[in-house]
């Protein structure tokens, strides 16, 4: 093994761009003739548009145009679609309100663009928006989540504002075992909206060709070719042929920026009617108001056990926040990414879970890191908590009490997924161990000596990865299949160019896929270039979210590899005239087996483009593509252990210490991993003692700013104690799970669990911030 | 932003000159927050006049009982000066505390004052050591100088040169950071000078202020007990998204008690 094959802490090569001010992100981009939009914004949660009078704005300094949604209607361009169809209890298709790029009738929430400036300079741009003069009908707004049903009706034939009611598991067989069971636990919470915050704002630059009638689109996309069909077969911009979109380095997205949203619509249409390049980019207070937001959802859940602590049951009913509008795949968050996972590590025979979700008129929310698994986890794990303190059992052991064994895999749970593998008791004793479970009564006497509190807490989670095997997806509703292309292209040199349909904002996907491709290979890790994010170099793709690119993208170029070594086998048993069958392939070497006869990587390579007399049936040229559909999801668990001290008197939660141990199946660079780990962990710790998006009872959003919205910094985490354990996937050639969400699934959960262990109270509100933890012991 | 006529004075006079000169203008310190005001267009002045090259109004001086800080200090150099730290560790702790170190390597003292943000932390100190303000016109006390929110006797144009710190037999300073902004949400300097202890706070009311009631109770001896019992009127204290008014009065109690205990220690 090569020490830049897999397995291996290869250095981030993207890094020493990223870490020297020379990435090329989509705001270094400028074209020539380049314009510049500015989105004019609605200032109200609710309102109809009655006029827009933008003869000021027209007639300002630099104005190129100003043009409203009607503009963009009369262009034929169509409403942004919601990728995913979700189905009601009652059978009925879930309900959709057009989202016009640009709103023509209403505005929705707070920050929804309307108009868009086209201008010489940012500036010129800015001072016109101001200048746009509309007159707007308020409307009452729904912002409570809790009363949204009961608030007035937001979208024309969308009755309550629910989009949809669905439900997941036996209700029949639930009810039944709550009625033998000899303990209920029930908990009743929020899980707080987030506002994802990457670091790189959303961008666009857009340019059009008219001779040509070709639209290339630099945007901040996690999925580029995902955008342009869209772009393509719904908003009706242009056909699919004549679109490219290049998501150039992206500076992290969490999810966020794999929808298609107004701003790159508007600005993309824009450069075709001023026949100008145009640039967009966000200022944080335009992505605190219109990114997707994440989570947000209110449940009551209830666990009921038997006399012996075996979980007998589990009922849960959620309302979700969907926001003013259908996001590109806001409906299947809260669905098949939540409802799916309430199974958790246990094996709860009977499930029941219902979720309605609402319109509000709050941003749009959808997918953020973790995307329903981390509600889901936190539902299973806070509940699973509670019940072990109301039952007198130590909480590592009730969930050995129920987790599934090794030996019942593959393990087909009550909410329709099928585990391929793991073994949760191995991680949680690691993670016990680690900790040092039974220092921590000691130890809490020294923090109580000290006046404070301490608590520990665990979060056992799972959830499904690799997204996502297109049959089930499909036959789920989703609108696309989930496969991903890879492309392995060996030059005449026999340097490799590989391309994927997976999408790097972050993971450092230019490593680990160079990784595996060189020790499939056998050639050195510099020789192998990983190109991505461009639909116009590579054929297909799916792009980066639900942790599936090594999974799902990696797995690709394993098979697209295979047949670079099948072809590569024929072309040496060619030039060392013998049978292809007889040809072995190790370490960057063709052999012919029990000879002393072979061929370097290299040498075929050469040969494959310059074809010395090459029979009929052997085609020239090296060069190989495979799209791998994976068979079932992936199942990545682990078990996360936190630790806590509370200040009494201020309220301050410190958390000291977080062990994480995962089983993500085999590791291509465990530095990677480990990277990704901390990067959700610390998003999660965000999420239950820091971040919280909160809009006023009169819709406007407070928390707009790094003033007011904290972000998890480095001196609010300790560092963390991370380990693996490996169960490898059963279905991909790399037996890889993924990385990328886990920490962030986890975490909430396990912070929660410590606070209330150290508060001594059954459940605190997210996030812990100080005042509350310090009113809570106030009422304790 | 929009745009203005921006000028760099080297001298005092130069400086008041050109702020006299055109009614709209502002002068400009480390930016830090006139900057955010500006992009934000809270703010929209002709000109601006930056301080930065005006001679004699940075730097630090010490004399037996008085340290003198000037208006374009930044808040690094005073946690990171040896005459602070020699004379009023307690105000090299407190700048060292401000915000993150990008805002303490361009944030001013006079900034600081001049703006007069209800959970500045410099007026808690200010006011506990009953600093003198001077100005390019007169010098004032620290108890006549704080107004109201974001208020201070300050007369347009007027220009903050120094602040005059009198050094005290000891000082302490407890802060409670807000977890995003960093700001003082609540926080207490003490200061044992002249006959008694004063103490300061700031974060908890429109703008900083004596708590004379716990002054009268300790009467000049550190006892942090006497924070939890001493009469504090939160009716008019601040109340946001993350502190109510009654949590901060919690807060100023708790951090009085620390700052005294740490005086006594
Ligand atoms: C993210 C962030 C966190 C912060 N955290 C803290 C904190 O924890 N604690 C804290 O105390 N502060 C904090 N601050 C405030 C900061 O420390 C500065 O003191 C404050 O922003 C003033 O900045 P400045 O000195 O750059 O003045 P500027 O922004 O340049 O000016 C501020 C105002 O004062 C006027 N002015 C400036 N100098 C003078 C002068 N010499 N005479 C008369 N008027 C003058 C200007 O015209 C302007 O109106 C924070 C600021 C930020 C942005």
């Amino acid at each position: 093994m090569s020490d830049q094959g897999i397995g291996q802490r290869v250095k981030r090569r993207e890094d020493v761009r990223f870490i020297t001010g020379k990435g090329r992100y989509t705001d270094d981009i400028n074209l020539p003739g380049q314009a510049y939009a500015v989105f004019v914004r609605s200032p109200h949660p609710r309102a109809r548009i009655k006029t827009i009078d933008a003869s000021a704005a027209r007639k300002a300094p630099g104005v190129v145009g100003v043009f409203t949604g009607k503009d963009l209607a009369a262009d034929g361009i169509g409403a942004l679609p919601c990728g995913w169809l979700v189905k009601s209890k009652d059978g009925s298709d879930m309900k959709v309100p057009p989202r016009p790029p640009l709103a023509i009738e209403t505005v929705n929430f707070v920050g929804e663009p309307y108009a868009v400036v086209i201008a010489e300079t940012l500036g010129q741009a800015r001072a016109a928006a101001a200048l746009v003069e509309t007159d707007f009908e308020e409307l009452e707004p729904v912002v409570s989540l809790a009363e949204a049903t009961a608030g007035p009706q937001i979208h024309e034939g969308i009755e309550a504002n629910r989009c949809y009611d669905w439900e997941l598991g036996d209700q029949a067989a639930v009810d039944a075992a709550f009625a033998k069971a000899a303990h209920v636990t029930k908990l009743e919470f929020a899980n707080n909206r987030l506002i994802p915050n990457a670091i790189e704002p959303r961008a666009a630059v857009a340019t059009y060709s008219a001779p040509t009638e070709e639209f290339t689109l630099y945007t901040t996309s996690q999925n580029p070719h995902l955008e342009r069909l869209i772009l393509a077969a719904f908003v009706n911009l242009a056909p699919e042929h004549k679109l490219r979109v290049i998501s150039p380095d992206v500076g992290g997205g969490f999810g966020s920026k794999i929808f298609v949203y107004p701003e790159e619509t508007a600005a993309a249409w824009a450069a075709r009617r001023t026949n100008r390049p145009v640039k967009w980019t966000a200022d944080r207070s335009e992505a605190f108001l219109s990114d997707a937001h994440g989570r947000d959802h209110l449940t009551t859940a209830e666990l009921a056990l038997d006399a012996a602590g075996t979980f007998l049951a589990m009922r849960v009913r959620t309302r979700a926040n969907l926001g003013a509008y259908l996001s590109t795949f806001a409906s299947s968050v809260p669905t098949y990414l939540y409802g799916t996972l309430l199974a958790g590590q246990y094996r709860t025979p009977a499930i029941h879970v219902e979720v309605e979700a609402v319109f509000t008129n709050t941003a749009p929310v959808d997918a953020y890191r973790g995307a329903g698994r981390p509600e889901a986890t936190y539902v299973v794990e806070r509940l699973v908590e509670t019940a072990a303190r109301e039952t007198g059992v130590d909480p590592a052991e009730l969930r050995r009490r129920n987790f599934i064994q090794p030996d019942q895999f593959p393990y087909e749970t009550p909410v329709a997924l099928v585990y391929d593998t793991g073994d949760y008791q191995a991680s949680l004793e690691k993670a016990l161990k680690q900790i040092d479970y039974a220092g921590f009564p000691a130890r809490r006497k020294v923090s109580e000596a000290a006046g404070k509190r301490r608590g520990l807490g665990f979060s056992c989670y799972i959830e499904a990865c690799g997204l996502a095997p297109s049959q089930l997806a499909i036959q789920l509703g989703a609108g696309v299949g989930l496969y991903e292309s890879g492309e392995v292209r060996v030059n005449p040199t026999g340097s490799v160019t590989v391309f994927t349909g997976s999408h790097s904002h972050g993971q450092g996907h230019e490593t680990t896929f160079a990784q595996i491709v060189s020790d499939k290979l056998g050639v050195p890790f510099e020789s192998v270039e990983v190109v991505h994010g461009d639909t116009g170099r590579l054929e297909f793709g799916l792009g980066t979210y639900g942790s599936r690119s090594v999974a799902v993208g990696g797995s690709a170029l394993i098979k697209a590899s295979d047949k670079i070594i099948a072809k590569g086998k024929r072309i040496a048993a060619h030039m060392l005239e013998s049978a292809p069958d007889d040809v072995d392939f190790d370490e960057g070497v063709f052999a012919v087996r029990k000879t002393n006869k072979s061929l370097t990587f290299g040498e075929v390579a050469f040969a494959a483009y310059v074809p010395a007399n090459f029979p009929e049936d052997l085609e020239p040229g090296l060069s190989e593509k495979s799209f791998y559909d994976p068979k079932n999801f992936t199942f990545p668990a682990g078990c996360h252990i936190a630790e806590v001290e509370v200040d009494p008197e201020t309220g301050v939660v410190v958390l000291v210490r977080f062990v994480a141990v995962d089983d993500f199946g085999e590791v291509i660079n465990p530095m990677i991993v480990e990277g990704q780990v901390h990067g959700g962990i610390a998003q999660g710790v965000g999420q239950a003692l820091l971040e919280h998006g909160i809009y006023d009872e009169s819709g406007q959003l407070v928390t707009g700013s790094f003033m007011d919205y904290c972000m998890p910094r480095a001196d609010d985490l300790p560092s963390f104690e991370v380990d693996t354990t490996v169960t490898p996937c059963t279905h991909n050639p790399l037996g890889v799970k993924g990385c990328g969400e886990a920490g962030a699934i986890g975490a909430p959960a396990a912070v929660m669990n410590a606070v209330t262990d150290a508060l001594r109270v059954k459940d605190l509100a997210m996030p812990a911030s100080p005042e509350r933890v310090w009113r809570a012991l106030q009422a304790a | 932003m929009n745009g203005f006529d921006y000028h760099r004075p080297e001298t005092l006079e130069a400086a008041v000159a050109a702020r006299a000169g055109a009614p709209d203008s502002a002068y400009l310190a480390g930016g830090m927050t006139l900057i955010p005001t500006l992009k934000q267009g809270l703010a929209e002045p002709s000109d601006v006049i930056d301080l930065a090259a005006v001679a004699g109004l940075a730097g630090i001086g010490l004399e037996v009982d008085r340290l003198t800080i000037g208006a374009m200090t930044r808040h690094a150099d005073v946690a990171a000066s040896a005459e602070v730290q020699r004379a009023i560790p307690a105000l090299a702790y407190l700048a060292s505390e401000i915000g993150d170190a990008q805002v303490r390597n361009r944030g001013t003292l006079g900034g600081s004052l001049a703006n007069s943000d209800p959970a500045a932390d410099y007026p808690a100190a200010v006011i506990a050591l009953g600093a003198r303000i001077v100005t390019d016109r007169r010098t004032m006390a620290a108890d006549d100088y704080f107004k109201g929110l974001f208020e201070t006797a300050l007369e347009p144009g007027e220009l903050i040169r120094a602040v005059e710190f009198p050094v005290p037999r000891r000082a302490a300073y407890r802060k409670f950071r807000h977890p995003a902004s960093r700001y003082a949400v609540a926080g207490v300097f003490v200061a044992e000078i002249g006959e008694g202890i004063r103490v300061g706070v700031t974060g908890a009311g429109p703008c900083a202020f004596r708590w004379t009631a716990l002054e009268t109770a300790l009467a000049g001896k550190p006892a942090p007990a006497a924070a939890e019992t001493a009469p504090l009127d939160f009716r008019r204290f601040n109340a946001d998204l993350h502190a109510s008014a009654e949590y901060r009065a919690q807060l100023v109690r708790v951090m009085a008690r620390r700052a005294l205990a740490n005086l006594a220690a």
